[in-house]
């Protein structure tokens, strides 16, 4: 905790930095914060409970444009990272970004290469309870499954909280809010809902770090996560890992299979 | 619960808290077994009973060029007993109505209150999230409720405080007996108050340029999760599910958190950042309500603050704003 505080200090009185987005204690758990000097980061704390996926704000323009930033990312947050390089979202030159090391120390990872080597030889922190209830959910037959996921996406009122925390949906024009043609239902009702979900879910195909804050972000608990992870499984086991050389729904090659189609 | 049975068999919509997983929301009920009383809070307000997340104001059909409209159907709202509201829900429904008759009284608001009776329980726990005693509130209150249950050693003691409330009783005496003659405070849970409503409103009127709301919401992420879990959030928005020449007009839940709620036509948005946004929720609760409809936006329940996914903690930016 110290480490981070002192690394993050060192940025600001070197003049490295603009802002640095990090966590602080909060009511139950740690929650973002923004430090915009070297005394702010006397606040900051890191560890195994930060969990929230910072790369969130990476993309929002009214906090980070023009700044040099410092960041300190767990596992997921650093995947988003990767991704947003790829999609030509972030510059290397003006961020720093820290990791948590496997010995619980603070790691530089100064370039995407670094994140990259960080996130092949580091393993995802385990989701026990996301792994039952993949299990469960695997087990149902597509009737049951239906009606399991027919259940949940009733409830939903569409705040837009999963699309709000996710780091992968920084468009500043949402589809669900283009009204010429209006292409999905913008009430809440258990069909429009399930529109709502399979595009969010398709948008992200390729692209999902898998960090689950869409599911945890969802104030009435809808397992939405669940379809990303999903999502992500059938992508990897279909196309393979996720390269620089862009995401499954926006490339094309001659050899791509068309069966799914035919 | 003999008599909840008995007011459903009378042909009453029952709705009441239903546990699922580790949340818990009020549901239509058919079974008093499925009712659940062991949250500290409900993850959802009651205010869908009175203001639907979706509602169906008229239809209409065109016919070579002639339309009709079917204006909204009153007759269709059953009678509705909500059991198991904590009483900063049952108070949320006073700044509910007051901002739907403002100007205009809104018809479908007004007739499903009319046919809504609200038996509430007071609070014999809470946690760090719950403020309702910093804003006069507190965990026995009997406003809004028509009927206020108070759970005690051997059942509940019962406060009626309605002509609603009572004549639910009166029609069902024998599940009653007399006034057990407890002190109802030693069951209440002890809510501490966390800043000085006086305080908050001396400031609060008078901050409208202050560095505090790009401070407070650096880290809000801009979803209507805090509107829609909240009890006095009115804000809506006006859909039309159109099918060719018949359709009909939705009013739906809506936030000020979103950026396009004050978006114009011309691309204009006067509240273009989150920090003007989140100024706008708490001035809108805590001055413009008490102003011009003399009722503020806030019970302290403290359901904003559980459900925000970075911790936009309410008490604690309003005791913030308080201290100033």
């Amino acid at each position: 905790m110290d480490e981070l505080r002192t690394k993050a200090k060192e940025l600001f009185e070197k003049g490295e930095i603009d802002i640095f987005i990090g966590y602080e204690e909060g009511t139950r758990n740690p929650r973002p914060l923004f430090a915009n000097n070297a005394d702010e980061t006397q606040k900051l704390v890191f560890n195994d409970m930060c969990t929230g996926n910072l790369a969130v704000y990476l993309t929002r323009k009214d906090l980070v444009k023009g700044k040099r930033v410092g960041i300190s990312a767990s596992y997921y947050a650093l995947k988003s990272i990767a991704q947003l390089f790829v999609e030509n979202q972030l510059k290397e030159e003006s961020l720093k970004v820290f990791g948590l090391s496997s010995d619980r120390k603070i790691q530089a990872l100064n370039s995407l290469e670094e994140i990259k080597q960080y996130l092949k030889d580091t393993p995802p922190p385990p989701k026990l309870k996301d792994d039952e209830l993949i299990k469960q959910i695997d087990e149902m037959s597509s009737a049951e499954r239906w009606a399991f996921w027919s259940d949940e996406l009733s409830k939903c009122f569409k705040c837009y909280a999963c699309r709000a925390a996710c780091p992968m949906c920084y468009c500043t024009k949402c589809i669900v809010e283009v009204n010429r043609p209006q292409w999905i239902q913008p009430w809440a009702s258990t069909l429009g809902n399930m529109e709502w979900q399979i595009n969010r879910v398709m948008h992200m195909a390729g692209r999902c770090s898998d960090c689950g804050s869409c599911g945890t972000a969802c104030p009435i608990g809808i397992p939405i996560h669940l379809l990303t992870h999903k999502m992500s499984e059938t992508v990897k086991i279909n196309f393979g890992d996720s390269s620089e050389k862009g995401n499954v729904l926006s490339t094309f090659k001659p050899e791509d299979k068309e069966s799914f189609i035919l | 619960m003999n008599w909840l049975t008995q007011l459903n068999d009378e042909g009453s919509q029952i709705y009441a808290p239903v546990a699922k997983g580790n949340k818990t929301d009020y549901k239509h009920i058919t079974s008093m077994e499925e009712i659940s009383m062991d949250h500290i809070q409900t993850t959802q307000s009651a205010k869908a009973i009175a203001f639907p997340r979706t509602e169906k104001l008229f239809s209409y059909t065109k016919k070579e060029g002639n339309v009709t409209l079917q204006n909204f159907d009153t007759t269709t709202i059953p009678e509705t007993v909500v059991f198991g509201i904590h009483p900063c829900d049952a108070a949320g429904f006073k700044p509910l109505s007051g901002i739907f008759n403002w100007d205009t009284p809104d018809l479908p608001f007004n007739e499903r209150m009319k046919r809504t009776t609200l038996i509430a329980v007071s609070c014999t726990q809470c946690d760090e999230f719950c403020f309702c005693t910093s804003v006069n509130g507190n965990p026995g209150n009997t406003e809004g409720s028509d009927i206020l249950l108070t759970p005690i050693k051997e059942g509940y003691l019962v406060e009626i405080i309605t002509e609603k409330g009572e004549n639910l009783v009166n029609k069902h005496i024998s599940f009653f007996e007399a006034d057990p003659n407890v002190n109802k405070e030693e069951y209440l849970a002890k809510v501490p108050v966390q800043f000085s409503l006086e305080e908050l409103h001396e400031k609060i009127s008078n901050m409208f340029e202050s560095p505090v709301w790009k401070q407070q919401s650096e880290r809000c992420l801009g979803c209507g999760a805090c509107a829609y879990v909240c009890p006095t959030c009115a804000c809506f928005d006006i859909q039309e599910d159109a099918h060719g020449s018949s359709g009909n007009r939705l009013r739906c839940w809506d936030s000020c958190g979103f950026s396009l709620f004050t978006m114009h036509t011309s691309g204009h948005n006067p509240r273009e950042v989150q920090s003007q946004r989140w100024r706008q929720r708490l001035l809108h609760k805590f001055s413009y309500m008490p102003e011009r409809i003399s009722v503020r936006g806030c019970t302290g329940c403290g359901r904003c603050s559980r459900a925000c996914p970075v911790d936009m903690n309410i008490a604690e930016h309003l005791s913030e704003i308080a201290t100033l």
